[in-house]
């Protein structure tokens, strides 16, 4: 038996682990891409505060696009409240809620992450420490990970965790991917070029895939096979697919244990086969943006129906 | 100032006492160096584990450990099996008094309480007259803070029969203690306190609803992650292994009170609740309450369900009330208070008044409903401006403040970076009730870790240490 309010706190929690995460993920990315290319730094770092859903509020109080705002903006701004900093805060209020759903390794690494960071991001970043720093940001989150993968009970309260991560993730990739589609398309007359080629460095990266990519597809970047990678690939952990073979998963899981199902798993249901039977070049030629932008759509109607269904207010 | 206080390892008269004769022979063999270490051990563990406490008032609602000292407080068997008396006696009296004062009155009729007491305090509960909680039980579980003055003398200094917290302290003191130290433990033969929570999941079972059907369900109810005691009922509710729950988790269905789970609504038997007596039932008490469940009082006397402790158990150790514990023990156990209280002046009495104000810089003068050490003045150790400031509040409301004589409490040690250094302590022991009385062997020791201070209070700079009761 488990509260709906603790399912809300686990599946919180893992989103805003996530969140945490990817928004080093992010800049990480963005910085790369200011170090190899001088000009239109500040196109970059603007598609970064894009992918991080963040424009609006980094502009009302930056003029400047650049890698110490945007950096400190989404790392330790506490007034941006999808900051690294903002997300770990809010991932460790609802552990502590939670707390007893948690196993005490589980408990005790987003307890220690938490205080790292704190630490850590007490100051302004120099400059010259941002590379350690998104260093430790993926660090910590990544030992929360190990001791909640390698202690926690495959049960509902897993299943609520899971949820979350993978709903947070495809929400961020599909981002990314949206923000940048343009690059992607087929279409542009300057594909091949150093320009595109760094783009397309930057997406892979942004998703901490630019290693694996070659192993998988053995050559040169190409824009359908990056799409490719980060939407259909089931082996990928970051693609829609993967997310999505874990959410129903998982759901079913749920399903079967309280014997019921929900709207959630209609909606879950439809989006994998959606994935699964679908082809790159089916997705261009409906259109990567449209189809991006649909399933951005479908994902939060998922969160949103996961809350509904299972109590969580 | 400094009073002249009996030491309880090592007072001047006699020389080292018995209980820690085995505690100091394994204490000088060690390396100081080697127990710095360990304190700063402890410190992380505590912090590690997120054993913090939020300190109201301060700016940002900061996270704050217990400070931990690493000597043991040690009690033998003997002066154990004495006080266990005493605080058996005592707790029996209390839910006595608690029944007739929501019930016949028998004491006030009988003129050993005033009348006017009862009727004009905050902490009596209208809503309960005629009540009888599911076993009878009102204070199920209960904190009697005890003082020390010599090697013969206890006094109680507060019951407290609401919602006494700490204990978790008591158990992780124990539990960082074995780790620190295990070698100790083999050593020496200390009672063991880590089944309180099972004690309590069986203390609260039996106190269930009558009609409760199969096991009952418990959970324990808190305000929420931002209370200050919030890490004890998250400890408490996952060692007992039941669920955490918040007002908002909660609801009354069909006559019963029910939590939110993600598979609907599930009945609850039993309420261990942390959220104070106002906030429980916005339809009954404080309407602008979130933390309680509309209708939980209609439920409860219905009989539906278990509270714990039931509500307007305030009245029993509220501070004016204090004072009359003597006679109320006598009352209803026909005997003699085993366990004594401190003198007490009733500052709504002209003549105590009088007294007090011209003693003030003896007296320790504390408000009648104040807790947590806050709106108290500690006479000796306060400037003369102090004094005056507080004479006038005094002066301004009477009946709002008791005064006490300044006690030496006793010392324990503690470490420090020059070695051992006496501090004053109290002890807290956790009483349980349900069809019998049960009290865990320790509890907690809190330590004013000032020098000089008496003031004991972690919200006010106290520390605890792990208590020991010897199995000899």
């Amino acid at each position: 038996m488990l509260l709906g309010r603790t399912a809300n706190g686990l599946y919180w929690m893992n989103r805003y682990i996530e969140r945490a995460e990817n928004m080093a993920r992010l800049v990480d990315a963005g910085l790369r891409m200011a170090l190899t290319r001088t000009q239109n730094a500040s196109e970059e770092w603007n598609s970064v505060l894009l992918s991080a859903g963040s424009d609006a509020a980094f502009t009302q109080k930056y003029q400047e696009y650049t890698a110490a705002n945007v950096a400190d903006f989404l790392l330790r701004d506490t007034s941006n409240p999808s900051s690294t900093m903002s997300s770990i805060e809010t991932a460790r209020n609802n552990a502590r809620m939670v707390r007893t759903a948690l196993t005490r390794e589980t408990w005790e690494s987003i307890n220690e992450a938490w205080m790292a960071l704190k630490r850590m991001l007490a100051r302004r970043i120099d400059e010259r420490d941002l590379p350690s720093v998104l260093d430790a940001i993926k660090r910590e989150t990544a030992l929360i990970r190990g001791s909640f993968y390698g202690t926690m009970l495959r049960n509902e309260i897993f299943d609520f965790s899971q949820l979350g991560t993978y709903v947070e993730r495809a929400d961020n990739t599909a981002r990314i991917l949206d923000v940048k589609y343009y690059v992607l398309l087929p279409s542009i007359s300057w594909v091949g070029s150093t320009l595109d080629n760094y783009q397309w460095e930057s997406i892979l990266r942004s998703v901490s895939a630019h290693r694996s990519y070659r192993w998988v597809y053995e050559a040169d970047y190409k824009p359908t096979n990056i799409a490719d990678y980060l939407i259909l690939n089931v082996r990928m952990p970051r693609s829609l697919t993967f997310c999505y073979r874990f959410l129903t998963e998982h759901l079913k899981f749920l399903g079967d244990d309280y014997g019921e199902r929900h709207a959630c798993h209609a909606t879950a249901g439809k989006t994998q086969s959606m994935l699964t039977a679908g082809s790159i070049k089916d997705i261009f030629d409906a259109g990567l943006h449209e189809f991006l932008a649909n399933f951005i759509r479908d994902n939060t109607r998922l969160g949103d129906e996961i809350a509904q269904d299972y109590k969580f207010y | 100032m400094r009073l002249a206080a009996f030491d309880e390892m090592l007072p001047e008269v006699s020389g080292l006492r018995k209980p820690y004769s085995a505690y100091d022979r394994w204490l000088k063999e060690q390396d100081p160096a080697r127990l710095t270490e360990k304190m700063q051990d402890a410190e992380r563990v505590f912090r590690k584990t997120g054993i913090t406490f939020a300190v109201y008032g301060e700016q940002e609602a900061s996270e704050r450990l217990i400070p931990f000292d690493i000597v043991p407080r040690i009690i033998s068997g003997n002066e154990w099996r004495r006080l266990t008396q005493g605080i058996e006696q005592r707790v029996q009296a209390l839910n006595a008094f608690l029944d007739d004062i929501y019930h016949r009155q028998e004491i006030l009729r009988a003129g050993r309480v005033p009348k006017e007491l009862i009727a004009r305090n905050e902490a009596f509960l209208p809503e309960m007259i005629g009540v009888r909680p599911p076993a009878g039980v009102y204070t199920h579980i209960i904190g009697v803070d005890i003082v020390r003055i010599s090697e013969n003398e206890f006094y109680v200094l507060e019951d407290n029969a609401r919602t006494p917290s700490g204990v978790s302290y008591m158990l992780e003191n124990r539990e960082t203690m074995m780790q620190l130290f295990p070698e100790l433990f083999q050593q020496i033969k200390v009672r063991p306190v880590e089944n309180y929570p099972q004690l309590l999941r069986q203390s609260l079972a039996a106190v269930r609803p009558q009609g409760t059907k199969g096991t009952p369900t418990i959970a324990v109810l808190t305000p929420g992650s931002f209370n200050s005691a919030y890490f004890e009922h998250a400890f408490l509710a996952d060692q007992m292994g039941v669920q955490l729950v918040e007002g908002q988790d909660l609801r009354v269905i069909d006559g019963h009170v029910a939590m939110r789970t993600t598979e609907g609504y599930k009945q609850i038997d039993v309420l261990y609740r942390r959220v104070d007596d106002s906030f429980l039932d916005p339809l009954t008490f404080r309407p602008d309450s979130a933390l309680g469940v509309p209708g939980i009082m209609d439920v409860y006397r219905a009989g539906n369900i278990t509270i714990a402790n039931a509500p307007g158990t305030g009245i029993a150790d509220d501070k004016a009330i204090y004072s009359y514990m003597p006679e109320i023990v006598e009352f209803y156990t026909g005997r003699k208070a085993i366990l004594g209280n401190i003198p007490t002046w009733r500052c709504s009495e002209p003549d105590s008044l009088k007294y007090v104000i011209e003693h003030i810089d003896e007296l320790v003068i504390k408000e009648v409903h104040g807790s947590g050490g806050y709106g108290m003045l500690v006479g000796p150790a306060a400037t003369k401006k102090e004094c005056q400031d507080f004479s006038k509040k005094l002066q301004a409301k009477p009946s709002n403040y008791i005064a006490q004589p300044t006690l030496a409490l006793s010392t324990c040690p503690i470490l420090t970076e020059k070695g051992l250094s006496p501090r004053h302590v109290d002890l807290r022991p956790y009483v349980l009730v349900s069809d019998r009385i049960q009290i865990v062997p320790g509890g907690l020791t809190r330590v004013a870790l000032k020098e000089g201070s008496l003031v004991v209070n972690s919200s006010q700079g106290g520390g605890t240490k792990d208590t020991w009761v010897l199995d000899d």
